[in-house]
C-alpha cells in the first residue's frame, strides 16, 4: 500500500484533521461551482448579462433620486450617483450572497445526498459567484468618477483587500443561514425580509455620517456599514472613521467565526435532514 | 499480499421517525421552527417525555455492521430493498455518519451513487463533464485528459455543447456514467448504476467496471442483479434488516439470499400483503421439483409452489392460485386450482392445511419473473402475497442445438416439430 493514501475514519461526531486540507484539495471544484452559477444565472435570458449592469444602475438611479434631490441628504462632496455606486457593489454582493448562496445547499439537494465532498463548498462557491457581478458594478463606479470628474484617491489601491473583507463578511452569514436552512426552511422566507430591510439601515443610499455620533460605534455592528465607509475612503477619499471599521471588521469574525462553528458542527448530519 | 483498505466495526446508524401527532403530520425530516415551537409549547403544557414518546420512535437502518474488505478485492454487497446497503455505503463515503461504531478507510473512496448528480441542466453536456468529474474529485487536469475517451464511451460527440437539458434520457444516462465511470480512485463504490441504458450500453457498463475489478482496485458493488455480482464480485456482504447476515464466498451469499428470499417468515409475508387481505398464508416457498428449495430454474424446467394457511375460521373450500409476473410485462401467466378442475379430497372444513401447486415445465423465457399467490373461499378472496416469491429462469439449451432461445424476444418459447417436404414434382 503507497504511503501517500489518505486515511479515513469515521465515527460519529468525529473531528476531521484533513478537513481545512480536504477543502483545499477541493478547491477546483469551488471554482466549479462559482463558474457554474456565473454562467447560468443569465441563461436564457434577453438582457444576458446586462443584468449585471441594469440592476446597480437602476438602483442608483433610484436612490439618487430618493435620496439625493428629495430626500436632499448630504452627499460628502461627491456627486450623489458616485456616492451610491461606491457602496452599491458591496451591497449588492451582500444581498445576492444572502439571497442566493443561503439557499445553496437546499438546492444542490442531490450533490449533498449523493456525493461526499466538504460541504462549505458548496455555499463559499455560491458566494464567490458573487464576485463577477461586484467586478462589474465596480468598473460601473469608476466609469461614473471618470464621468463627473472626480479624481480617484491613491487609496484605491485598498480595493482588493477590502473586497476579500466583503467576501468575508458575506460568508459569515451565509454559512451559518445556509446550515440554518437545510433544518429550517423557514429562513427562505426570512432572508429575503432581512435583506429588504438590511437595504435601509445600511449606508448604501445615504452616508453614515448623518448618524448621530454617538450612535455611530452601536451603527456599526452592522458589519457592511464599516465595509461601505471604507470602500468610500478607497474610491474618493471620504473620511473614515477607523473605531467605525475596526467594529465592523470585528463582527465580520464574529460572524465568520460563529458561521463556520455552526456550520462545521450540523454538516455531517445534511444528508439526512436535507 | 493483502491489506486491509475498509475495516468497519459495529457500524450502525438509527433514525429517529416522527409519527403523526395529534396537531398535525409531520415530516421524518424537514422540521420548522413552528414545529420547534409547538413541541416547546406542547412540552410545557404536558411535560416533555410524554410528548416525546407520542410523536418519535427510533429506527435503525444499519445495526452493529463489522466487516473487513482487503485491497483489491470486488465486494457485494446484497440483500433486499431497506436492507441498508444505500446507508451502509453512504457511511463508507462519508456522506452521513453514523450514530454509532466506526470505521476505517484507506483510500481515497469515490462513490456513483447516482449517475448524474449534479449536472446542470442549462450547462452543456462538456461543461457538465468538467463540473460532474470536478464534483465526483478529479481535478481539471486529470478530465482535460480524458475528456476524448469519455466522450467516445458516452457517444454523444454531437450534442456535446447542446444544454443537457435537451438531451433524451438515455443520453444523460450515459454521459453521466462515462464521467464516473472514468474516475480512478483507489475504492470505487458503486449502487445500483447498471440499471440505467439500455441492454448494449449496460454490457459496455459493466465491462468498464469488470475492468476496474481486475486492474486492482477495490470495488463495492450494490446490486439486485446477482448475475452482475456473481459476474464483478467474489465476496459478498449480506445484509438483512440492518445487520450483517452473511459474508463470505458470493455463491454462497447469493444462495443464502434467494433462500431467505424463497423461505417465509410472517414479517417478510406481510409486507408483501394487499391492504384487503387477511393474514391466513403461513408460509411460501418455492421448490424444484423435487423438493429442494430454489429460486433459480432452467429454461424449460419445472417448479413447485408450496403454501401453508392457517384460519381461525376454517376453509370450505380451499383455492389457491398464482400468477406469474413479469416486471415489464406484467402478467404472463395466471391459473388456480379451481380452474383446472382440483377438487381437495377429504373431509373439510379445514383450519390448517399444506397446499402445492406443482408447474412440471414452463414456457417463459429466461429472466427474472415473480410469483404472486392468492388464497380463497370459493369464491371469495381471503389472503393474497404478492411479489414475494422471485422465479429466476436461467437459460438453457432446451432445443438440444446448443442455441438457445433469445432472451427479451417476446414472453414465450416453443417447442415445435417441424416438418419440410421437398416438391419432388
Amino acid at each position: 500500500m503507497s504511503p501517500t493514501r489518505q486515511q479515513w475514519f469515521i465515527e460519529k461526531g468525529h473531528v476531521d484533521r484533513h478537513y481545512w486540507r480536504d477543502l483545499w484539495r477541493y478547491r477546483e471544484l469551488f471554482w466549479f461551482l462559482a463558474w457554474r452559477d456565473i454562467l447560468v444565472r443569465y441563461k436564457q435570458t434577453v438582457a444576458g448579462v446586462g443584468w449585471a449592469i441594469i440592476r446597480p444602475a437602476v438602483t442608483t438611479l433610484v436612490f439618487t433620486v430618493l435620496f439625493g434631490r428629495l430626500g436632499k441628504l448630504p452627499s460628502g462632496g461627491v456627486p450623489y450617483p458616485v456616492l451610491v455606486l461606491a457602496a452599491m457593489a458591496a451591497w449588492q454582493m451582500f444581498a445576492t450572497a444572502l439571497g442566493t448562496a443561503t439557499q445553496s445547499l437546499v438546492s444542490n439537494v442531490s450533490l449533498v445526498s449523493k456525493v461526499y465532498f466538504p460541504r462549505m463548498i458548496i455555499p463559499c462557491g455560491s458566494v464567490g459567484a458573487t464576485l463577477a457581478d461586484f467586478f462589474i458594478t465596480l468598473v460601473m463606479c469608476v466609469g461614473c468618477m471618470l464621468f463627473y470628474g472626480v479624481r480617484p484617491s491613491f487609496s484605491w489601491l485598498a480595493v482588493l483587500p477590502l473586497s476579500l473583507l466583503t467576501l468575508i463578511v458575506c460568508l459569515g452569514p451565509t454559512l451559518l443561514i445556509s446550515a440554518l436552512t437545510v433544518q429550517y426552511r423557514d429562513f427562505k422566507h426570512i432572508v429575503p425580509f432581512m435583506v429588504q430591510i438590511g437595504g435601509y439601515i445600511t449606508p448604501v443610499g445615504f452616508t453614515s455620517a448623518i448618524v448621530p455620533e454617538q450612535w455611530r460605534l452601536l451603527y456599526a455592528c452592522n458589519p457592511m456599514v464599516g465595509v461601505i465607509d471604507a470602500f468610500r475612503w478607497a474610491l474618493y477619499g471620504a473620511p473614515l472613521d477607523m473605531r467605525v471599521f475596526g467594529m465592523s471588521c470585528l463582527m465580520a469574525v464574529v460572524f465568520m467565526m460563529v458561521g463556520v462553528a455552526y456550520f462545521r458542527r450540523t454538516e455531517r448530519g445534511f444528508a439526512d435532514v436535507i | 499480499m493483502s491489506n486491509v483498505v475498509i475495516q468497519a466495526e459495529k457500524l450502525t446508524k438509527s433514525y429517529q421517525i416522527q409519527h403523526a401527532s395529534a396537531w398535525g403530520k409531520r415530516s421524518a425530516t424537514g422540521a420548522t421552527l413552528s414545529e420547534l415551537l409547538h413541541s416547546a409549547v406542547l412540552g410545557w403544557l404536558k411535560r416533555k417525555d410524554t410528548v416525546e414518546r407520542a410523536t418519535s420512535e427510533e429506527f435503525h437502518a444499519l445495526r452493529d455492521v463489522s466487516f473487513e474488505i482487503m485491497d483489491g478485492e470486488a465486494v457485494g454487497i446484497i440483500g433486499r430493498n431497506g436492507a441498508g446497503k444505500s446507508t451502509l455505503l453512504k457511511i463508507l463515503s462519508r456522506i452521513t455518519e453514523p450514530s454509532d461504531g466506526w470505521a476505517k478507510v484507506n483510500g481515497r473512496v469515490a462513490s456513483l451513487l447516482e449517475v448524474g448528480s449534479g449536472f446542470h441542466p442549462e450547462l452543456s453536456g462538456r461543461e457538465n463533464i468538467f463540473l460532474n468529474g470536478s464534483i465526483l474529485g478529479m481535478t481539471r487536469a486529470e478530465i482535460r485528459t480524458k475528456l476524448d475517451e469519455i466522450v467516445a464511451f458516452s457517444g454523444v460527440e454531437k450534442f456535446l455543447d447542446t444544454p443537457v437539458k435537451r438531451y433524451s434520457s438515455g443520453m444523460y444516462v450515459r454521459l453521466a456514467f462515462a464521467v464516473a465511470a472514468h474516475l480512478e480512485p483507489e475504492i470505487l463504490v458503486v449502487d445500483e448504476v447498471l440499471a440505467v441504458g439500455d441492454a448494449e450500453f449496460q454490457r459496455k457498463c459493466l465491462g468498464k467496471m469488470e475492468g476496474v475489478a481486475k486492474s486492482g482496485r477495490t470495488v463495492i458493488f450494490v446490486s439486485h442483479s446477482m448475475a452482475a455480482v456473481r459476474n464483478l464480485t467474489t465476496r459478498c456482504l449480506l445484509l438483512d434488516q440492518g445487520k450483517l447476515a452473511f459474508s463470505g464466498s458470493t455463491d454462497e451469499a447469493i444462495e443464502r439470499y434467494l433462500g431467505a428470499t424463497s423461505d417465509a417468515t410472517d414479517r417478510e409475508l406481510a409486507s408483501h400483503r394487499p391492504k384487503w387481505a387477511k393474514p391466513l398464508i403461513q408460509s411460501l416457498r418455492l421448490t424444484t421439483p423435487s423438493g429442494e428449495p430454489c429460486s433459480t430454474i432452467p429454461l424449460g424446467g419445472g417448479f413447485t409452489i408450496e403454501m401453508t394457511f392457517q384460519s381461525e375460521k376454517p376453509i370450505v373450500r380451499p383455492n389457491m392460485g398464482i400468477v406469474l409476473q413479469h416486471p415489464f410485462i406484467g402478467i404472463v401467466a395466471n391459473v388456480n386450482m379451481w380452474l383446472t378442475g382440483y377438487e381437495p379430497a377429504g373431509d373439510g372444513p379445514w383450519h390448517t392445511a399444506t397446499m402445492r401447486c406443482h408447474v412440471p415445465d414452463t414456457a417463459v423465457l429466461q429472466g427474472g419473473y415473480t410469483l404472486d399467490v392468492w388464497l380463497a373461499d370459493g369464491g371469495k378472496d381471503l389472503d393474497a402475497v404478492q411479489g414475494y416469491l422471485n422465479l429466476h429462469i436461467d437459460e438453457s439449451d432446451i432445443y438440444n442445438s446448443g442455441r438457445p432461445p433469445v432472451p427479451n424476444y417476446g414472453v414465450a418459447f416453443l417447442k415445435p416439430r417441424w416438418e419440410f417436404l421437398p416438391d419432388q414434382s
